[in-house]
């Protein structure tokens, strides 16, 4: 029974091993009609929940264009989340790359089956790999194996990256990575100790 | 129960291979020969599970079967003469053709919701405690899953056969492939993130891609309802989507709404031709 405990555990972790670009046909359907069903298959969900099934304007501007924007619309959705990216009131991006690698490592938190103290991970892990050490990562997101190195453990690069992983889309609109921190999915002291994790000299990542 | 056991057996068996060779090695350059392993490992566990003797989901099919034919309902009928597409009472190849569009309700239902709609009208049962009952839990049976199980049993060996000639079907289509790639929620995914690649595994069970047509989405949907190992249930295609919806983060989606039926008129669509093999058993 304990094995099979286990592998039910490891295997329904929260894990994506997913693909980049999704190529959806040209739409066929009215957006409105769409969003009608979509209305109506989420009609009992109420409260905080309710947010959670409609799109903001980047969602939006994401899926009608195939997750690949050009242009005007690329500039646009760059700004817009540019602009809503909140740094750290003291401007300090480097939190504690120990508790940083929890966040890299756990996927939990945020479902409806949740609690809302559920712990909730960046599953970072999923998609990048970051320590050589754990060999199980999936390959959506480069590897960042080395990252603080290759940057040179410069603090402009690291509050850069504060930028990103808050807000992912910030850099590259339609970005298939989670905008952590502007849908406050990770807590600005989650965030900063991801971003000590890729940059501090110590961490795993830069052996 | 000696064979039920085996079957489990099995299954640990291959979780515990799978917990060495697939964890360490799923996404990771190297490590293919015990990658390989696995597969054979997979392999012979899935051909055992496919063992109807060894398949608790034929316990489902009974009691569905039961079910079909009890009398209930302020009516006290049976739903003997439900039409679930292919003529009343008629249960051979209805499966394999839904969802689809019936006249008597005005739209596209899939079968779960066509069973609600005989309960309503042709028993003129209170569905409310069926409802209540759609998944099944410790102590808790749900009709629905044995219904289902019953039913799309009758179309194993069968071929998918999507059906979307009437207006309402290619709408539901359309609706379905525009919702399978709607991002959002506070991981921004969409179906697409997970599902829009060839050959990709989370760790067991692969990640089906259903943005092409094919072989992934054909074995995919030709093997729903299954039995869940991991569950200890017969799971429904309602059951594999509120699952993915968790997932992504999204709200609980309704039990049988139009949504959900949307969408897995887009899967069967891209599953056409598939062979249903059903109840399978999964993980
Ligand atoms: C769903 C998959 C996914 C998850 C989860 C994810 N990322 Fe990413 N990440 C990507 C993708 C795809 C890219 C490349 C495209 C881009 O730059 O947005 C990327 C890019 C990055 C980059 C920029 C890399 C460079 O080229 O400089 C950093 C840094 C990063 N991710 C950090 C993280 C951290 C830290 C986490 C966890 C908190 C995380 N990511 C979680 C998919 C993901
Ligand atoms: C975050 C990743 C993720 C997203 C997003 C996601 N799924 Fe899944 N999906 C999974 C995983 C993991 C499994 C199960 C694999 C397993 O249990 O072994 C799965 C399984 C499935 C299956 C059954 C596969 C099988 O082999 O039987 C279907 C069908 C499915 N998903 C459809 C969808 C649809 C439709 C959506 C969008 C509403 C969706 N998924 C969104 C991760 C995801």
């Amino acid at each position: 029974m304990n094995r099979i405990t286990t592998c039910i555990l490891a295997a329904s972790a929260f894990v994506f091993i997913a693909p980049a670009l999704a190529q959806s046909p040209a739409p066929k359907v009215d957006p409105a009609v769409v969003e009608a069903f979509v209305a109506a298959t989420w009609k009992s969900t109420t409260g905080d929940w309710r947010a959670r099934v409609d799109q903001d304007e980047t969602q939006k501007a994401c899926t009608a264009s195939n997750n690949e924007p050009t242009g005007p619309l690329f500039d646009q959705i760059r700004d817009r989340e540019t602009a809503a990216v909140i740094f750290p009131a003291d401007g300090k991006v480097l939190g504690d790359w120990k508790k940083g690698a929890q966040v890299a490592q756990r996927g939990t938190g945020g479902q409806f089956t949740d609690q809302a103290n559920t712990y909730r991970g960046g599953n970072c892990y999923a998609c990048h790999q970051m320590s050589k050490a754990e060999v199980s990562y999936g390959t959506l997101g480069p590897s960042l194996n080395g990252y603080g190195k290759l940057h040179r453990f410069d603090a402009a690069e690291a509050r850069k990256t504060y930028a990103k992983i808050y807000n992912s889309m910030s850099v590259m609109p339609c970005s298939q990575m989670p905008r952590f921190g502007h849908s406050k999915f990770l807590s600005e002291e989650q965030i900063k100790d991801v971003v000590a994790y890729l940059y501090d000299p110590e961490s795993p990542v830069n052996k | 129960m000696r064979i039920r056991t085996s079957a489990i057996a099995a299954l640990t068996a291959a979780c515990a291979v799978l917990g060495v060779g697939l964890l360490a090695g799923g996404h990771a350059q190297g490590q293919q020969p015990e990658q390989d392993l696995s597969e054979k490992e997979i392999e012979r566990y899935r051909a055992m599970i496919s063992d109807p003797i060894s398949n608790p989901g034929f316990l489902n099919v009974d009691r569905g079967e039961q079910l079909w034919s009890l009398k209930r309902g302020a009516k006290n009928v049976s739903l003997e003469t439900c039409d679930l597409g292919v003529g009343p009472g008629k249960l051979e190849g209805a499966y394999a053709k839904l969802p689809r569009y019936f006249a008597d309700a005005g739209k596209v239902l899939d079968l779960e919701q066509r069973l609600l709609f005989c309960m309503t009208t042709l028993q003129e049962l209170d569905t409310k405690d069926v409802i209540a009952r759609r998944f099944s839990g410790p102590g808790r049976v749900s009709d629905m899953e044995d219904l289902v199980g019953f039913i799309a049993n009758k179309s194993s060996g069968m071929k998918i056969e999507p059906q979307v000639s009437h207006p309402k079907e290619q709408e539901m289509l359309a609706v379905g492939e525009a919702m399978f790639y709607r991002r959002s929620a506070v991981m921004d995914f969409s179906c697409a993130t997970c599902h829009a690649a060839e050959g990709k595994r989370i760790r067991l069970q692969g990640l089906p891609d259903f943005s092409k047509p094919g072989k992934a989405a054909q074995e995919t949907m030709g093997s729903w309802p299954t039995y869940r190992v991991s569950q200890s249930q017969m799971r429904t295609m309602q059951h594999r989507l509120w699952d993915c919806y968790r997932q992504m983060r999204m709200p609980a989606p309704d039990y049988a709404s139009d949504g959900l039926t949307a969408l897995t008129v887009f899967m069967m669509k891209q599953a056409q031709g598939g062979e249903i093999t059903v109840p399978s058993i999964k993980r």
